[in-house]
């Protein structure tokens, strides 16, 4: 379909001033009499605070206040991160507040705090808790996880642990099982079967902004300047965290650096600068420093388990059997172990599936959904085995993939869920042939010295997109159109781009709309978070149901005023006119003055019932200013919304030193219709950049000693560098249009991060001549090792490891 | 633990060598000598140093600049990493050097870091820099060299309760290159030969270097003997940039009609000091210089290593790196 908007490049109204530094973040605003605080942080793991004093430092000039823990309103949900705590259940979780004149100040009382722990047993590694008798990373237990999975004790049998003297993963009594295809025959049939155990790291967030956060309260209500992904969605958990009413929540979020995913939701840390200024009256800043997000910025889970696949002779996969244990840290956590057989499921529909798993409590920094939660960890896993089984079976490692992938009858989770579109087999074709696989591949494992040419191929995918969401947009008596969008701005432009959907629909000029947003106070309606690769596709939609219902009462009041139906009416031009003659019409600035004069539904007086309260709410401070569209998008959508992205990448590794060399990456998503070429072809570079630093160099160490965290500092925990990035990448997408939405979008955020990480491992693989690490990330010393016939030094179930 | 919030000190900003030496000297242990500034910030935004005076030696224009010194080069301990880079001389006659220098971290940290600052600064050693008691900052106990401590960037060589390691670039290339450390203090001037100016934990546990309070390197002398002789510098790091090496090489080698006369070679990483292979050095002087030297050579190099749990890959790396800097210097 032809479009005028969709499809092309524009520059979003943010951009200019991200570039010139007027762009305000948290930490940049200022108001009279605003004071700093910083936080306590537990130096142990795990332990009960016995005593704490905090005289000496309030005593100190310049200090202003503090908050503790029995300051707080009691969370009911134990799983529930608190914003502060007296059991402090991993090293670096904020214990206390403190307030002064400045950080200087806070900073040197928070030393004068006497405090008194009394140590707890801990756990770093999930399978340690699953023995009889293992520690727990909570008094109340060591198994629990937001997917329902509540706070609850499990132990193996001694038996259940024989395998471990074998390097391979133990499978006790599961948390969670599902199952479905038949998996006895499968595998009994299977012309190869391969097992392995594996385990993926974990790795910081890396939000370039920390999550700063400033607040004060005017009038009754809170006012909280912050740093996140959404925008409506942490109204609701931050008045929680506060202890008051979502209506008297003023939130302020007009630009994020960064999130990741860690950011999508509220963050307990994000309440201190409100509970501190309430305490003492002035406006609080809490500015969160780099070493500091290392324990309160989140991080990917990591992940422990083992893999079996059974393939037919025709490299088409029949059975696959997952156990997944994940490092949860000690809150609710993500669901990552349950996404593992999620992109298993829909990037290579297994004839039968069985997953088990459990979500082990640890004590290590509350884990959270990270770029492609679960999915890319196990993308990094399966990528090279389907290399190993296309080598067994004698098969085209493009054409294993091609056999397996996904279909119209392809079903998902335990839900079985069917998808909405699933193009990753054109996504393959297309990212082959710009590649030139059938002739580059024989290029692979080519030796010149010490470099060998590696070839590598990735696939990874996300959930792409909710519905149930409001749509709501303006147009006023100056003819210009604004859409009122609460999804937030992480930093994709993704909320800018799909705005234009409305403008689409209305047949509006770029230049005539204006995007509103960032600021509760601007009247913003309920949309979704911003994360989970769903923007694109949710907010297409509530925008398109918007526009439609302005659409539909521009023609109402045009035919109102002219005579004749409403389907009379054409619109174009910014008029709505009779499509018989359209000399007889009315400009859309005078069709908003009319909707004014009319009142009712047309200026928002009246909205349906069915959309949010806090949609309403917003429709009640712009009643009466123009007319109004607005609705709640509640068509069902028939299936799991699913994105894909698929990278080939050739590399040349060192086996003397164990570094690589990326030559050149080529990478194909599909996300339907490509409503921003531009920013899609960033995101899937920018995610496959993000994917080999945690193919390669990303790391989370903990000394399972002590508990002690070995990253604090960007220069432990390495994210790639400028020098780490391909000179030239190469990104576009399938774009071919999803049936289930009404312009054909879906997201695409999170799959280009493991279809970049996995290509790479895959490559490394084949680089070293088929050789599996069952690991990420894949580092220059476990390459030496492997090139040079060494065990490695960490054991095949070892987990934080350097 | 991290605490990313600098403590209050005094900071004086003296302009003349003379003033930094009493400045040192009035405050002796709590004093600290600041250069670049990327080692000294680390400890003080953690709070794991705190001195009482910082002495900001960067308004001492004596400290700083390249010259002839006969024949060789004197650099100015303040001379800064990407000066060094890209200085004609250096690149002339010692470009092992240069080449050293361009691997140091990022660029940006290059324009501000200086040569002084990189021997001179502290171990990487991540329990020693998370503030811990280990016996190198005073304690009893080393946290690295445990049954399942994270000790993969930790020494092969030379432990002595403590298994840090160097962490400099461009100090294997100044003990390849035989340069000389001249050291002011109230007391005069003193030259120490590079390869006994890095010690390691048996000498001081506490101290990287022979400095001591009341100490300032103000300049480093290379002699020219090796000038212009056969270089190879590699350092192999996880990333391409801003990163410490895993292990690095730094070889001279003094090259007769394809017969090595001389060499010095050195690594990095792999012990608390920089590291000279005196026996790889052995069997190579005199002995021609080709594929079947270097394989030669490289079978010793990791002679006498003592891995830790995550660190054995250090000697097929240390291995890998002197056939390479044989082969292709």
């Amino acid at each position: 379909m032809a479009y005028d908007l969709i499809g092309k490049n524009f520059t979003p109204p943010d951009v200019r001033a991200k570039v010139t530094g007027k762009a305000k973040y948290a930490e940049d605003f200022r108001v009279d009499g605003m004071v700093f605080c910083r936080l306590l942080l537990s130096t142990i793991p795990h332990a009960k605070i016995k005593r704490i004093d905090v005289s000496k430092a309030l005593a100190m000039e310049g200090v202003l206040g503090v908050l503790l823990p029995e300051d707080l309103v009691p969370l009911e949900d134990p799983l529930m991160p608190p914003v502060l705590t007296d059991e402090p259940k991993y090293i670096g979780e904020p214990i206390a507040a403190i307030a002064a004149v400045n950080e200087t100040v806070a900073e040197d009382a928070l030393e004068k705090i006497e405090i008194e722990y009394e140590p707890l047993p801990f756990v770093i590694d999930p399978l340690e808790s699953l023995y009889p008798g293992g520690p727990a990373a909570r008094t109340e237990g060591n198994v629990g996880n937001r997917a329902n999975i509540e706070l609850q004790t499990l132990h193996w049998t001694e038996e259940d642990f024989a395998s471990v003297e074998r390097g391979s993963m133990p499978k006790g009594k599961p948390a969670v099982e599902w199952s479905a295809g038949d998996l006895d025959a499968g595998f009994a049939n299977a012309a190869y079967v391969v097992e392995e155990t594996f385990v993926t790291g974990s790795n910081p967030h890396h939000s370039m902004e920390p999550r700063t956060a400033m607040a004060y309260w005017q009038n009754g209500k809170c006012h909280v300047y912050g740093s996140t992904q959404s925008q409506s969605m942490i109204v609701l958990g931050l008045a929680q965290y506060l202890g008051i009413e979502p209506a008297d929540v003023v939130y302020v979020a007009e630009y994020c650096g960064g999130g990741f995913g860690s950011k999508a939701t509220p963050y307990p840390i994000m309440a201190v600068p409100g509970l501190m200024s309430k305490k003492i009256g002035r406006p609080v800043m809490m500015r969160i420093s780099r070493s500091e997000e290392y324990f309160l910025g989140s991080a990917r889970h990591c992940l422990q388990g083992s893999v079996k696949l059974g393939f037919n002779a025709d490299g088409r996969i029949a059975a696959a059997d997952i156990y997944c244990l994940q490092a949860n840290g000690p809150y609710f956590g993500f669901p990552d172990f349950l996404n593992s057989a999620q992109t298993l499921g829909a990037c290579y529909s297994p004839l039968a599936t069985r997953f088990r798993g459990v979500p082990v409590l640890t004590n290590t920094p509350p884990a959270g959904a990270q770029r492609g939660p679960g999915q890319n960890q196990f993308a990094c896993i399966l990528e090279p085995i389907m290399d190993r089984a296309a080598e067994e079976l004698g098969l085209d490692r493009l054409a294993i993939r091609m056999i397996n992938a996904p279909s119209d009858s392809t079903l998902l989770d335990a839900r079985q869920s069917p998808m909405t579109s699933a193009y990753l087999a054109d996504a393959l074709q297309m990212a082959a042939a710009e590649f030139d696989w059938d002739n580059r591949k024989l290029r692979s494992r080519q030796r010149r010295g010490s470099k060998v040419t590696g070839i590598g191929i990735g696939s990874a995918m996300h959930t792409g997109g909710f519905y149930g969401f409001d749509g709501l947009v303006r147009i006023l008596p100056d003819g210009k159109l604004y859409i009122h969008t609460g999804v937030g701005n992480l930093g994709t432009y993704s909320y800018a781009a799909t705005s234009r959907i409305a403008a689409e629909i209305l047949k509006y000029d770029w230049d005539d709309c204006v995007i509103v947003r960032g600021d509760s106070r601007k009247h913003l309606p309920w949309n979704s978070i911003q994360a989970g690769s769903n923007t694109s596709y949710t907010q297409s939609r509530t925008n398109y149901v918007a526009a439609m219902d302005a659409v539909a009462k521009l023609k109402e009041i045009a035919a109102l005023d002219l005579g004749g139906a409403p389907d009379d009416y054409e619109i174009d031009g910014r008029r709505v006119f009779r499509r018989s003659n359209a000399a007889v019409g009315l400009s859309y600035g005078e069709a908003a003055q009319r909707a004014i004069d009319l009142a009712g539904k047309f200026s928002g007086q009246e909205g349906p019932e069915d959309v949010n309260a806090l949609t309403k709410l917003a429709l009640g401070g712009i009643a009466g200013t123009g007319l109004v569209g607005v609705a709640k998008d509640s068509a069902d959508v028939g299936g799991m919304v699913a994105t894909f992205t698929t990278g080939f990448i050739e590399i040349e590794l060192d086996i003397e030193t164990g570094r690589h060399e990326i030559k050149d990456y080529f990478a194909v998503c599909d996300a339907g219709t490509v409503i921003h070429p531009e920013v899609l072809a960033a995101q899937i570079n920018s995610g496959a950049v993000m994917g080999f630093g945690m193919a390669c160099t990303e790391r989370a160490i903990y000394d399972p000693q002590n508990g002690l965290p070995g990253n604090t500092r960007l220069i432990q925990t390495r994210p790639p560098s400028g020098l780490d990035v391909p000179p030239s990448m190469t990104a576009f997408g399938v774009d071919k249009p999803d049936p289930s939405n009404p312009v054909g979008v879906k997201g695409m955020g999170e799959p280009p991060m493991g279809a970049g990480a996995s290509a790479l491992l895959s490559a490394i693989s084949d680089a070293l001549g088929g050789h599996v690490f069952n690991r990420t990330p894949v580092t220059p010393d476990m390459i030496v090792n492997a090139a040079n016939g060494r065990l490695q030094s960490n054991g095949p179930l070892s987990v934080f490891t350097a | 633990m991290a605490k990313d919030m600098m403590p209050a000190f005094q900071l004086y900003q003296p302009a003349s060598i003379e003033d930094a030496l009493a400045l040192l000297d009035r405050f002796g242990p709590d004093g600290w000598a600041l250069a670049g500034g990327h080692d000294s910030f680390d400890w003080f935004k953690d709070r794991a140093k705190r001195p009482k005076a910082v002495v900001d030696l960067n308004g001492i224009d004596s400290l700083a600049g390249i010259r002839d010194w006969n024949g060789g080069v004197e650099i100015g301990a303040l001379t800064t990493l990407t000066e060094i880079e890209q200085n004609a001389l250096i690149r002339e006659r010692f470009s092992l050097l240069a080449d050293a220098a361009a691997k140091v971290a990022s660029p940006q940290i290059r324009n501000v870091g200086t040569l002084g600052g990189n021997v001179s600064q502290d171990t990487r050693c991540w329990y020693y820099r998370y503030g811990l008691d280990c016996y190198r900052a005073g304690g009893v106990t080393c946290y690295a060299n445990t049954p399942q401590g994270q000790n993969r960037e930790h020494a092969l060589f030379g432990a002595d309760r403590c298994v840090a390691v160097s962490p400099s670039d461009t100090a294997p290339a100044l003990v390849a290159l035989d340069a000389s450390m001249v050291i002011q203090s109230s007391q005069g001037e003193r030259s120490v030969p590079a390869a006994r100016f890095f010690i390691g934990p048996s000498t001081d546990i506490t101290r990287m270097t022979v400095l001591e309070p009341g100490d300032i390197l103000t300049s480093i002398r290379i002699p020219s003997d090796w000038a212009g002789a056969n270089f190879y510098f590699e350092k192999v790091a996880d990333r391409n940039t801003w990163d410490f090496a895993l292990v690095n090489i730094a070889a001279a080698l003094k090259v007769d009609a394809g017969v090595i006369s001389d060499a010095r070679i050195v690594c990095g990483a792999v012990e608390a000091v920089p590291r000279r292979l005196t026996a790889v050095e052995k069997v190579v002087r005199g002995a021609q210089k080709n594929a079947a030297t270097a394989d030669m050579a490289a079978s010793i190099a990791s002679k006498g290593a003592a891995p830790l749990n995550f660190n054995h890959f250090k000697m097929p790396l240390m291995e890998n790196l002197v056939k390479r800097a044989i082969r292709d210097a």
